[in-house]
């Protein structure tokens, strides 16, 4: 009777999926600009959560320092833009390459010292400003100028497309990529072996999981993704600097929607956000002129959130989080 | 042919000595009593034994080869696996999700570590609990899974830290029948209990330790007679 009930949920779920994914595919092109510019942004969190998801979510690890994995990708495929003429395609893989091989050193030091909970926290959000201050005196990489990514004419082999809607493709084609990938994960040995070491590190060892190898494989895989991002942005925007690229409010753009979406689950950074990003933009419409009104506002939902949705809102909805729903969800 | 060779094992913790220069053997087939008083340091045996403490000093040998300064997983993956004195699930995790990932160090499919929990599961009597989360489970049933979480790791040596300690009389004798259904497959155990009945009826062997070292050695019954250890656990006769 429960069972039947839960399968009835699951379809229903899955028929209002394939329903949004519909949507997302067709609407787009007959959108306002301005929406569409709106919906490449909440993509583009999701994408982040996603990535934020794998090491925050899934393994445990709560990185407050995804900005240097942003930023690594973002400069990575510029600068091979700007000085070889490589194109971004090809530069975001290197750039995701060189994240992970730098998310692996950060967690190698911070995990083999035993760093846990705020202290690994900490310890990854002072990785990504020592990144910050190092791209800031530069001058190689622009400094705290930045770089001017090319955009002036339309060249899709370089990444570069006229008008928006080129974009949201790809940024919808990543975040489903995303998610497909954090789907395999959950339901293959590693999914067991990331949840295990966040549920309880000591017995997962005694279980015969190498807690150190499945932290730094979830901080490889995170951190590459992430740098993929960064690419997305320094084409998207066309523009990158220290501040932005190396800055908190990245790190933040990713964990928030898994958060608030529900760490650990496939679809809770989606979720959070299709939520999050539309809130952030009504609150600064609507305060429009007050500076920081809307930070004010948007932090205010967000304790909100997490005061009374611990789970997030995958646990809302009633999809059990991680635990369980681990293989199933 | 010798399992487990504990050979002077050392281990202090700043000033105080909790382990001084214990030997231990474990045959294979053999069931092994770990006893003795409070604090003897029982559990820090196991601790150095699984790899979670690094000895001060001395030799552990499993199968013939050092496994000093291997991580835990590392041992377990040569088929030498604990329980936890304190029950230590996966909370979130289903029954079956917990006793999986144990099942993962044998098969590296999902629907073979699938099978082999489930098969597991039955063995300890958890079969109606399989998809529940690990948070629901009684303390009867927790040491239970610690137990097939063990199991599943497919040990030949088991070490059970206390899997009765808390439960009641019934329940004792239902973890008894289930360490022997486990030896019967053919798993050797050193096992750590203070219920004293249920550990001499299972021992072949009886180590007793006291203030970390070995106080005695040998057959359950001559083990209970010794006369220092009575003295060690209920102190020493008033001499008149």
């Amino acid at each position: 009777m429960a069972a039947d009930a839960s399968g009835g949920r699951r379809r229903f779920l899955a028929a209002l999926l394939v329903l949004g994914l519909g949507v997302l595919i067709a609407a787009p092109p007959l959108l306002p600009k301005y929406f569409l510019d709106v919906l490449i942004s909440v993509l583009f969190t999701a994408y982040l959560g996603a990535s934020w998801n794998i090491l925050g979510g899934y393994a445990g690890q709560f990185s407050f320092g995804h900005a240097a994995f942003f930023g690594i990708g973002a400069y990575t495929s510029t600068l091979l833009l700007l000085q070889l003429g490589l194109t971004p395609w090809l530069g975001m893989l290197a750039g995701g390459g060189l994240a992970a091989v730098f998310g692996l050193l950060a967690g190698y030091l911070s995990f083999r010292y035993g760093l846990k909970g705020p202290y690994f926290s900490l310890v990854t959000l002072a990785f990504a400003e020592m990144l910050r201050v190092v791209a800031v005196n530069t001058k190689a990489v622009g400094s705290s100028l930045g770089l001017v990514v090319p955009s002036a004419q339309s060249a899709p082999g370089m990444f570069i497309f006229a008008g928006k809607l080129p974009y949201y493709y790809v940024i919808l084609a990543m975040a489903l990529a995303a998610m497909a990938l954090t789907l395999a994960i959950q339901r293959a040995r590693l999914g067991y072996a990331l949840a295990a070491v966040r549920e309880n590190e000591d017995a997962a060892e005694a279980a015969g999981v190498d807690a150190l190898g499945t932290k730094l494989r979830a901080m490889a895989i995170s951190s590459f993704l992430t740098a993929l991002g960064g690419t997305f942005y320094a084409q998207y925007f066309a523009y990158i600097d220290p501040a932005i690229t190396f800055g908190p409010g990245v790190s933040i753009q990713g964990l928030l929607p898994a958060i608030v979406g529900g760490a650990g689950t496939v679809l809770g950074p989606f979720l959070g956000a299709f939520v999050l990003t539309p809130v952030s933009e009504l609150t600064r419409a609507a305060l429009r002129g007050r500076a920081g009104a809307d930070v004010m506002l948007y932090g205010l939902v967000l304790m909100l959130v997490i005061s009374f949705l611990p789970n997030g809102l995958m646990g809302l909805i009633g999809a059990k989080r991680a635990g369980r729903g681990r293989a199933s969800s | 042919m010798t399992l487990l060779e504990v050979d002077g094992l050392v281990k202090r913790f700043g000033g105080l000595q909790a382990v001084g220069g214990l030997d231990l053997r474990v045959d294979a087939g053999e069931i092994v009593g770990l006893i003795g008083p409070n604090g003897a340091g029982k559990t820090t045996v196991f601790h150095l034994i699984a790899g979670f403490h690094a000895p001060t000093s001395g030799a552990i040998r499993f199968k013939g080869a050092s496994i000093v300064g291997l991580k835990p997983h590392a041992i377990c993956r040569r088929g030498l696996a604990r329980t936890f004195q304190i029950v230590q699930p996966f909370a979130g995790l289903s029954t079956l999700d917990n006793v999986m990932v144990g099942a993962f160090n044998r098969v590296a499919d999902v629907a073979a570590a699938r099978g082999r929990a489930i098969e597991i599961i039955e063995l300890v009597g958890l079969g109606g609990k399989r998809d529940v989360p690990a948070r629901t489970l009684t303390l009867a049933d927790r040491k239970r899974l610690e137990m097939a979480r063990g199991l599943a790791t497919g040990p030949e040596l088991l070490l059970l830290d206390e899997v009765m300690s808390g439960l009641n009389p019934t329940e004792i004798d239902e973890i008894v029948a289930l360490i022997r259904r486990v030896h019967a497959t053919g798993v050797s155990l050193l096992i750590i209990e203070h219920v004293m009945q249920a550990i001499m009826a299972l021992s072949h062997r009886l180590v007793v330790l006291h203030h970390g070292e070995k106080l005695a050695e040998g057959r359950p019954a001559e083990v209970a007679r010794d006369r220092r250890v009575i003295e060690a656990y209920l102190g020493e006769e008033v001499s008149s």
